[in-house]
């Protein structure tokens, strides 16, 4: 117990007391101007846009792929649902080259996106593609649970009770599974504003367009503008753990609404 | 409408389960094949790619680019780094689990949500936090200097900044686990004569032993694959500092696409051996959970009958 707390507060609640007390220290002027700065805001509307979209692709098409993986059988499937822990464990720095040689003009995919007159690396597309891979397990993995331990007998009451199989999903099994969504959206969402590794090297990283506010967090490191950087981290901090506890709120909504 | 259309021309070829319960045939092939679609792009064809950039100009490229001696020092630092990182993180785990599950305390939640937090806060960050602390201008930074130890652009800080990014890894699988299973066991042990350390190694660990290794596994792939973090206190000093994903992102940017991806095809094997692994426990603890319940099943069974 006593070597828990002790751990703990040596890695994390001393570091951030010192961002925090760090950032101050330069006054209260100079947070808010690097903070609210034109190219901090470009920094997180695209951060922010960009998670959103991914993590709203990834809760489409992490329901279709728990869906697949829990109520059909076919052949792989077994190889297919390890599969999607890949973005979990793959380094995101190989995530991030592997993606722009895929999507880059002369890429396997990029080759056949090109002449359509769609760019993906090195615009926000780029970004939202690097960041929808990362988000991809926690949608799947969080849905999956919750598909497996559904009970048929209310698929089979709702059909006995006339209602067409459309009807049945979207009145009963859908909001059973509507609380794990959520929940899977958020944490896709989450770790998605902070990616760092599999973004950057498909952004292109140019200022006010493709730069994401965790890349001008390490570019104003390596100017040592330190004040600025930290500034920048706090702001982000405050939206992750605003974030943190939105997710803890809705797994307690969820909870207490399906218990 | 359409639905009831459907439903009707299929009556007769899904026999087992009633229409109602399930979709129709080409409802469901159209939904796995979208389903695998979207997976085949988005996983298969980024392994693919890794390998055949890999060895795009011939195996003899490939070992040469992995084994130069730049390429040599990554390793050897990754390894290190994560040597260190998964031992320290284990006994961690094992702790605060321990201490979670088993006692009551007060602000037990908020430190639920202090060991989530290297999830939800960039990898940057926590990065950042080193520098700001050890770093030159840094809280220890002039103390440091006087005593001519160096941590952030060394070695020291890659560890530390690996500890801190992997530390939920253990501790996030033990604790619904432990949570769940309650102190009856151990208690019955002490009941019995055991003492702490037994009670530890022979009740304990057993009940314990696939989280573990699962989450033993996932810090590890964790540990050594750490990019932001890492690369935020690293200094990126070649041969010195650099880890294969840091050493990777070098040779990137030069355009040594080849070797760059020889790298990227280290970890990705690291990566595949992970998963393998994940999904060979998830196999086995299911089949073990299996055997447990059906053990247990027959002990109600037997107890119901002595009633």
């Amino acid at each position: 117990m006593g070597f828990t707390v002790f751990y703990l507060s040596l890695i994390v609640l001393i570091p951030l007391g010192a961002t925090f007390l760090k950032t101050f220290s330069a006054g209260w002027g100079h947070f808010w101007e690097t903070v609210t700065g034109a190219r901090a805001l470009a920094s997180y509307r695209l951060s922010i846009g960009a998670s959103l979209i991914a993590a709203a692709i990834n809760s489409v098409l992490g329901l279709l792929a728990a869906w697949v993986l829990v109520r059909y059988e076919f052949p792989g499937k077994r190889i297919v649902d390890a599969l999607v822990d890949l973005p979990f464990a793959l380094p995101t720095a190989v995530a991030g080259i592997t993606l722009t040689a895929m999507f880059a003009g002369n890429g396997w995919v990029g080759r056949w996106l090109e002449p359509l007159g769609i760019k993906v690396a090195f615009t926000w597309l780029g970004v939202v593609v690097a960041l929808t891979f990362i988000g991809l397990p926690f949608v799947v993995r969080t849905v999956q649970p919750v598909l497996q331990e559904l009970d048929p007998e209310f698929e089979e009451a709702a059909a006995t009770l006339g209602a067409s199989r459309w009807q049945t999903l979207k009145r009963v099994v859908f909001p059973e599974l509507f609380p794990a969504l959520l929940t899977g959206f958020a944490l896709a969402f989450a770790r998605a504003v902070g990616e760092y590794g599999s973004v950057i090297f498909i952004s292109g990283n140019m200022p006010m367009k493709t730069e994401i506010t965790p890349l001008l967090i390490v570019t104003k490191l390596s100017q040592y503008d330190y004040a600025g950087a930290t500034a920048l981290a706090v702001a982000t901090l405050l939206m992750s753990f605003v974030l943190l506890f939105f997710i803890n709120l809705l797994q307690w909504w969820s909870r207490t609404r399906y218990a | 409408m359409n639905n009831m259309t459907v439903d009707n021309s299929h009556h007769g070829t899904e026999r087992s389960t009633p229409i109602s319960l399930g979709e129709p045939r080409w409802v469901r092939a159209l939904l796995i094949a979208g389903a695998l679609l979207f997976l085949t792009l988005f996983l298969l064809l980024p392994l693919i790619v890794v390998f055949t950039e890999a060895f795009k100009r011939g195996a003899e490229v490939y070992w040469n680019s992995i084994s130069e001696p730049d390429a040599a020092s990554a390793i050897w630092l990754t390894l290190i780094a994560a040597g260190i990182a998964v031992p320290l993180n284990l006994i961690f785990g094992v702790a605060a689990a321990w201490a979670i599950a088993k006692f009551q305390f007060p602000g037990k939640s908020f430190l639920i949500t202090l060991i989530d937090l290297p999830f939800s806060v960039s990898p940057v960050i926590s990065g950042l936090v080193y520098v700001l602390l050890f770093g030159l201008q840094g809280w220890l930074g002039p103390w440091l200097a006087e005593h001519d130890i160096k941590i952030i652009f060394a070695v020291p800080g890659i560890v530390l900044a690996t500890i801190f990014v992997t530390f939920p890894f253990v501790a996030r699988e033990l604790i619904p686990l432990m949570q769940s299973q309650g102190s009856e066991e151990e208690e019955a042990a002490r009941t019995l004569g055991a003492g702490g350390w037994q009670t530890f190694w022979r009740v304990t660990v057993p009940n314990i032993k696939w989280a573990l290794l699962y989450g033993v596994i996932l810090c590890n792939a964790r540990a050594m694959g750490e990019f932001g973090a890492v690369s935020v206190v690293s200094g990126h000093i070649r041969g010195l500092t650099n880890t294969i994903p840091l050493h990777a992102e070098i040779l990137y940017n030069e355009y040594n696409s080849t070797a760059a991806f020889a790298m990227a095809s280290l970890l990705t094997i690291l990566t595949l051996v992970t998963i393998a692994l994940k999904a060979a426990i998830d196999w086995k603890a299911q089949a073990q959970g299996r055997k447990v319940q059906a053990i247990r099943d027959e002990a109600s069974v037997e107890a119901s009958y002595e009633y």
